[in-house]
């Protein structure tokens, strides 16, 4: 017991008090800026770089829902694009993931999209059940890490439980392997209504790195209404808690 | 006499097609067994490649004593030949030939297991589907079946775990594998776009990302002639071994919480933490992805990222240290490691154990000194090893690996000190030697990544093969938790922490 006491002394306090305003370092690629003045022979450029065809070759605009955050934009042309740290970036939308040249402003959540049942049901308690249907493991781990001790998600109710018929939604995390379809189908039927579904990473949201894969089978995403979208590659716990509580309107 | 293999040195390699010794099946077969019969000698890949209308088979075996590697190929008369199995007389081979079994038909006449690996899209048998996998069963009154996934409890990735069980004492555990699988190596063979290839690699398997970037990166610089420069070598390593140390203490506290010790749990997920938040201090990314390219990087060390990790490094391996100390002193814990999901030193060799798998059953199997890549050479890196093969040892070799790899980091940055600043940019438009085969292995956390690659007449890269340490250890937790209780399982599980989409690609 003694050791333990000195172990925790040493450990201090861990948990992050404030999950809406957690500083998290500068390199971090969030959000990003794109120049108004971006010409449109940079754009021809950046658009054909673009590993996932995230940068529209007209407007120029990035789609988080497609980034990968590689970077290789900005790297490319150092004065036109930035990723800035701001992780704040998921929505209920899937049109506001769509950052346009000139808007250097962060992303609006538009609580008016959100189905009203979902806050009036879930805001004091959120049961998730996670799916992984092709995730890469990074995603996963940064959910689990959304539940440890640092950013400690339960303590707003919301938690991952190990049974579906124990959930209120599913989060997806992958680009939906066409071997795991039907389990991700399954699962999500075995949910009692009303139930949420939360996009978890690029990959998810639109197939990411694997968009044009033979091996995935995204019809169960098209053919269901998402509740949330959560970018990032992974998606940052900070950035799925900040967007947890916007979909439940936790202030 | 012609030449019946072409032995290597070096890691990462690239050879000529043409000088690759191509023999017919039956020296083929006689070779591989008489080779491996050598316990220091496991096969770092064996796979086919469609060349000519039939399948081309390459083996490259790497031998843990004399550091080399050792190359050879042989061509089957046609898809879907039937030839015998290695397996019989080399067990270790069973999932490679399964896998080209799946991918092209052939039948390993012989094979006790032939059964589907991850089954991909373009699978030579369609009517081969995930609904009827062939499972072992075994008759009897006394015996039930437990059915496990492919959605587990937990947050982690898909899989289906089949036990026989006696009560409540585990016979038989089968995994079926594939739910993850995404035709990664199909869209690597395929794209003519280096940034892609890159970025798909940092995207394969998100737990090893720095591993897997490596292994890329290092293959195409083979590929291209290209050697990294010195800092840029030690940085590699540096970010590899920070890999190793996040992942060894974010599993230390998920044993702990699978013993119900919370406490362990929670400071190891904290420590787990800061490690990454100064990978992603170093890069913006938690897990390193885009940390490593071919040719240069996006983001050269610098004096503040050193200040950071050697801060941060001191701080956690001090406290890791006295939490580590306490986790494999209490006998509660103990009590459910000790003599758990033990698998002995020959069974590792038998189905070629890699990683810490094989070094906690008493077998010296690390690339980073057998085969040593980057600057593993030039350090004073010695692998670690345990010899009881249980729970208890793959979590004591974690602890122990985390120390190492600190020290290795500190001396790393010393190194790294006298070294000019001269790292440039990545490059992504590298010329590749044509008609050329190329191998890289690199020592990832949970051991060796293999990444290989076949060019054609203009450098094009024609197969892209990769293979996670994964693909050889998932027999290793099947066969520690026979004889044991199946509430004993997620701890057996957890020890060994094997990754689906590695296995799946």
């Amino acid at each position: 017991m003694y050791k333990e006491i000195k172990i925790l002394r040493q450990h201090g306090i861990q948990y992050v008090k404030d999950l809406r305003r957690q500083p998290v370092s500068e390199l971090f690629r969030g959000r990003p800026v794109i120049s108004a003045d971006i010409t449109g022979k940079e754009i021809e450029i950046v658009s054909s770089l673009c590993p996932s065809g995230a940068i529209d070759d007209k407007s120029g605009a990035i789609d988080l829902g497609r980034c990968v955050f590689c970077r290789e934009c900005e790297f490319c042309l150092r004065e036109k694009i930035r990723f800035t740290n701001d992780y704040r970036i998921a929505c209920s939308r899937r049109e506001d993931l769509v950052i346009s040249p000139g808007v250097d402003t962060p992303l609006r959540f538009d609580g008016n999209v959100v189905r009203e049942e979902i806050r009036k049901i879930f805001r004091r308690s959120l049961k998730l059940r996670q799916v992984s249907a092709g995730g890469d493991n990074s995603c996963e781990m940064e959910l689990n890490a959304a539940g440890n001790v640092n950013f400690d998600l339960g303590r707003h109710g919301v938690e991952f439980v190990a049974s579906p018929r124990h959930a209120d939604g599913i989060v997806i995390t992958g680009p939906v392997s066409a071997n795991m379809a039907e389990a991700l189908r399954l699962t999500y039927e075995a949910v009692p209504d009303p139930k949420v579904i939360i996009l978890a990473g690029t990959d998810a949201i639109s197939g990411g790195m694997y968009a044009a894969s033979p091996a995935i089978d995204r019809r169960f995403i098209e053919e269901h209404h998402i509740d949330l979208y959560v970018p990032g590659n992974p998606a940052h716990p900070l950035t799925f808690i900040n967007g947890i509580l916007d979909l439940l309107s936790i202030a | 006499m012609s030449e019946l293999y072409r032995k290597i040195s070096s890691n990462p390699f690239t050879i000529s097609l043409d000088s690759i010794p191509v023999l017919d099946y039956a020296g083929f077969f006689d070779q591989t067994v008489l080779m491996m019969k050598d316990e220091a000698e496991h096969c770092a890949a064996l796979y086919a490649v469609e060349m000519n209308g039939a399948p081309r088979l390459f083996c490259c075996l790497a031998n843990d004593n004399d550091h080399c590697f050792r190359l050879y190929s042989t061509e089957l008369p046609r898809e879907r030949s039937t030839v015998p199995s290695l397996s019989k007389e080399i067990p270790q081979l069973h999932v490679f030939e399964r896998e080209i079994h799946e991918n092209y038909g052939v039948v390993f006449e012989g094979h006790p297991w032939l059964k589907p690996v991850r089954y991909p899209h373009d699978r030579a048998d369609r009517t081969s589907v995930m609904d009827n996998y062939p499972f072992y069963s075994i008759e009897g009154e006394e015996l039930h079946e437990v059915g496990v996934g492919p959605v587990h409890a937990g947050v982690i990735e898909p899989g289906h775990f089949r036990f026989i069980c006696n009560g409540e004492k585990v016979l038989h555990l089968e995994i079926q594998l594939g739910y993850q699988h995404r035709a990664a190596e199909k869209l690597l063979s395929e794209s003519r776009n280096g940034i892609s290839r890159c970025v798909m690699c940092d995207n394969i398997v998100g737990d090893t990302a720095v591993g897997y970037a490596l292994s890329y990166a290092q293959l195409i610089e083979s590929l291209s002639g290209t050697l990294p420069a010195t800092s840029l070598q030690i940085e590699r390593c540096i970010a590899l071994e920070l890999e190793r140390i996040a992942v060894h203490i974010g599993d230390t506290a998920a044993l702990c919480a699978d013993v119900a010790y919370q406490f362990g749990q929670v400071v190891c997920e904290a420590l787990r933490t800061e490690i990454i938040n100064t990978t992603q201090f170093w890069c913006g990314n938690r897990f390193g992805k885009g940390l490593v390219r071919p040719g240069g990087s996006n983001y050269i060390m610098n004096r503040k990222v050193v200040d950071k990790i050697l801060q941060v490094l001191e701080d956690v391996g001090k406290r890791f240290a006295a939490i580590s100390g306490r986790i494999y002193s209490l006998p509660s814990v103990l009590a459910r490691f000790e003599d758990i999901g033990c698998v002995t030193r020959s069974q590792a060799l038998d189905i070629g154990a890699v990683g810490m798998a094989a070094r906690t059953c008493d077998v010296r199997r690390d690339i980073r000194w057998s085969h040593p890549f980057q600057y593993y050479g030039e350090s004073s890196f010695e692998p670690l090893v345990f010899d009881t093969g249980d729970v208890l040892a793959r979590g004591l070799l974690r602890a122990e690996e985390v120390r190492e790899s600190t020290e290795l980091i500190i001396e790393l940055i010393s190194a790294w000190n006298n070294l000019p600043a001269g790292n440039s940019g990545p490059d992504y438009n590298l010329s590749l030697s044509p008609d050329s085969f190329a191998l890289s292995l690199v020592e990832g956390w949970r051991g060796e990544i293999c990444h290989s690659a076949i060019t054609d007449k203009s450098g094009n890269i024609i197969h892209y093969k990769i293979k996670d340490p994964s693909f050889h250890n998932w027999m290793a937790l099947a066969i520690a938790v026979r004889q044991q209780e199946i509430s004993d399982f997620p701890v057996c599980n957890k020890s060994f922490n094997l990754s689906y989409c590695g296995n799946d690609l």
